[in-house]
């Protein structure tokens, strides 16, 4: 569906996307993720064919992305630019039937988009008065006009509030479940990471990583932590337990025990803390959340 | 419907567009009345400096207008047009037009037809009202000249309109397109005559006597009023066109054609330079 092959954009010496290969699959809930000039919108306008690449090649349906034949591509492609800028002189309903004609997708469907994405009641308001969550709403509207078979959302959710941002959520799972390939960026990463099939991690242009969330939490093999609750007198048990094992120094509360271990030694360590029996009276393990991955992969930079 | 390789309905959605928002924003109906109470002024006060008010004949009439318009109608055509493709970039907009399926120069295209259809629409009706009022009281061959003057008008400000959507392209940002806008005004309105006027008596008259008249076909304004002018002999005298301009190139079409070059040239280097 999507083919990145070793593209590479620069804007004079900075290279904001830098020998970038990636491909994405028919039907896919692809994310992409790194912090703010990683390449990500650069990446975007690349795919999009909006501006050309220094070098490499971008193919959506085998279609080369600044070719003559783009052009049928882009009847059946939807895209939310970041911060989206729409014409405060039109009305709501004005402003999808513009990009509706643009499109060559029918006038008819406007009313029912904007009450699709819930503005419905303020389809006859200039754009003027809408709040930024508004203006994001209509550019989703405007984004699925003409039943696309592929969206590009940069920053979908920005402004949106929780309810919003799940009632986007839930039209994306309608519109994956009709087959249709979605790309989209989010700097809320506990946002996507329950939504994506697989994500893209981008550092200085270049992809650090490509995968679902559970293959990169294993590849960035990031330390996973058991939190115990204790019986009472227990500590110098535990303690004994684990002294054969390496572990981080065991961060201890009334109560309580905090351990670090890595991937590889985690059966070494339930073992370990199920032969205390029942002076281990709960146990919890927490995986590295998808914000952990990334300022792995990102060297910190949020 | 596709014509020429040019999907016209998205041209027209980006032409339609652009009409709407000046019908909307007021912009055609401010500057109708802009050049209807000019022209109605300049027609009726035109001759108070030889001590007559009232309406004049039609050659005088459209000497005054000819002066009215070269001053108004470039630049309210380079305001109009300045920003027309740099304004959407600056706003962020022009990344979500070019995701349509509509290529750079159908968007080009459009954006000049609806401005050029609102500039037209009040050249057209401003001075037209003024032509229906004088013209109750002109013959047949009056009205025939004044309507060559509006149609000159319109292709003035269409020029003006080319180049100014011309720099709205080549522009990184609106302040430096509005500066090279006003720019392009002075120098096509006040300061091409003047250095004609001065490389003509610095030499002598020898070399550039003769280059003159073609020189003065370098700028839109000039031929615009050679149109209007060259064609009635008392204002040819007046302004003393007769010695300078040999009649040879002062047909009206041969004018016009140099007119639609100033229009298509533009046009075509800012779609070559937005297709980069």
């Amino acid at each position: 569906m999507i083919e990145v092959h070793r593209t590479t954009k620069a804007y004079g010496p900075i290279h904001a996307v830098d020998g970038v290969d990636l491909s994405i699959g028919a039907g896919e809930l692809f994310g992409l993720i790194g912090h703010n000039g990683a390449g990500k919108s650069t990446l975007f306008k690349l795919m999009l064919g909006l501006v050309p690449a220094n070098s490499g090649e971008i193919r959506i349906e085998g279609q080369p992305v600044r070719g003559a034949g783009f052009r049928q591509v882009r009847r059946r492609l939807g895209y939310l630019p970041e911060n989206i800028v729409l014409y405060d002189n039109l009305t709501g309903l004005e402003t999808l039937q513009f990009f509706a004609r643009l499109k060559g997708a029918p006038s008819a469907s406007c009313a029912g988009l904007l009450t699709r994405v819930g503005l419905g009641q303020a389809s006859q308001r200039r754009v003027r008065t809408y709040s930024k969550g508004m203006r994001q709403r209509l550019g989703f509207a405007q984004a699925l006009l003409g039943a696309p078979r592929l969206l590009f959302l940069d920053e979908p959710t920005n402004g949106l509030d929780p309810e919003g941002i799940r009632e986007f959520y839930q039209i994306l799972r309608e519109m994956q479940d009709d087959g249709v390939t979605i790309v989209l960026t989010s700097h809320i990463l506990s946002e996507i990471q329950q939504r994506v099939d697989r994500l893209a991690v981008m550092r200085n242009g270049k992809i650090q990583a490509v995968g679902s969330v559970q293959t990169l939490r294993q590849a960035a093999d990031l330390p996973l932590y058991f939190e115990l609750t204790l019986a009472d007198g227990a500590e110098p048990a535990l303690q004994q337990a684990l002294a054969g094992l390496t572990l981080d120094p065991i961060q201890f509360a009334p109560h309580r025990a905090t351990l670090r271990c890595a991937r590889a030694g985690k059966m070494a360590l339930l073992a370990a803390v199920t032969s205390l029996g029942e002076q281990v009276l709960d146990l919890h393990i927490t995986e590295p959340s998808l914000e952990d991955v990334f300022l792995g992969y990102s060297g910190g930079a949020a | 419907m596709s014509l020429l390789g040019i999907e016209w309905q998205q041209v027209g959605a980006i032409a339609a567009k652009e009409f709407r928002d000046r019908i909307r924003n007021r912009w055609v109906l401010a500057i109708t009345l802009v050049f209807t109470v000019f022209a109605l002024v300049i027609s009726y006060f035109g001759a108070a400096s030889q001590g007559s008010v009232g309406l004049q004949g039609i050659e005088a009439t459209i000497a005054s207008l000819v002066s009215l318009v070269i001053y108004l109608l470039p630049l309210i055509a380079l305001i109009l047009g300045f920003d027309a493709i740099v304004g959407e970039r600056e706003r962020g907009s022009l990344d979500l037009l070019l995701s349509m399926p509509i290529t750079r120069f159908e968007l080009l295209l459009g954006k000049y037809l609806g401005l050029a259809a609102a500039l037209t629409s009040s050249t057209v009706i401003g001075f037209g009202l003024v032509g229906i009022i004088i013209g109750l009281n002109l013959p047949l061959d009056a009205l025939y000249q004044y309507v060559g003057f509006m149609l000159s008008s319109v292709l003035l400000g269409l020029v003006f309109l080319s180049l100014a959507v011309t720099v709205s392209v080549f522009t990184q940002d609106r302040t430096r397109a509005s500066g090279i806008a006003i720019a392009l005004w002075f120098f096509f309105v006040l300061v091409f005559d003047l250095l004609l006027l001065g490389a003509l008596v610095l030499s002598g008259g020898q070399v550039m006597g003769a280059l003159f008249p073609y020189l003065l076909l370098l700028n839109p304004a000039d031929v615009f009023r050679i149109l209007n002018i060259f064609g009635q002999d008392d204002l040819r005298t007046m302004y003393g066109l007769s010695s300078v301009f040999p009649a040879a190139l002062a047909n009206p079409a041969y004018l016009g054609a140099i007119m639609s070059a100033w229009i298509i040239l533009p046009l075509g280097l800012a779609a070559w330079r937005f297709r980069q």
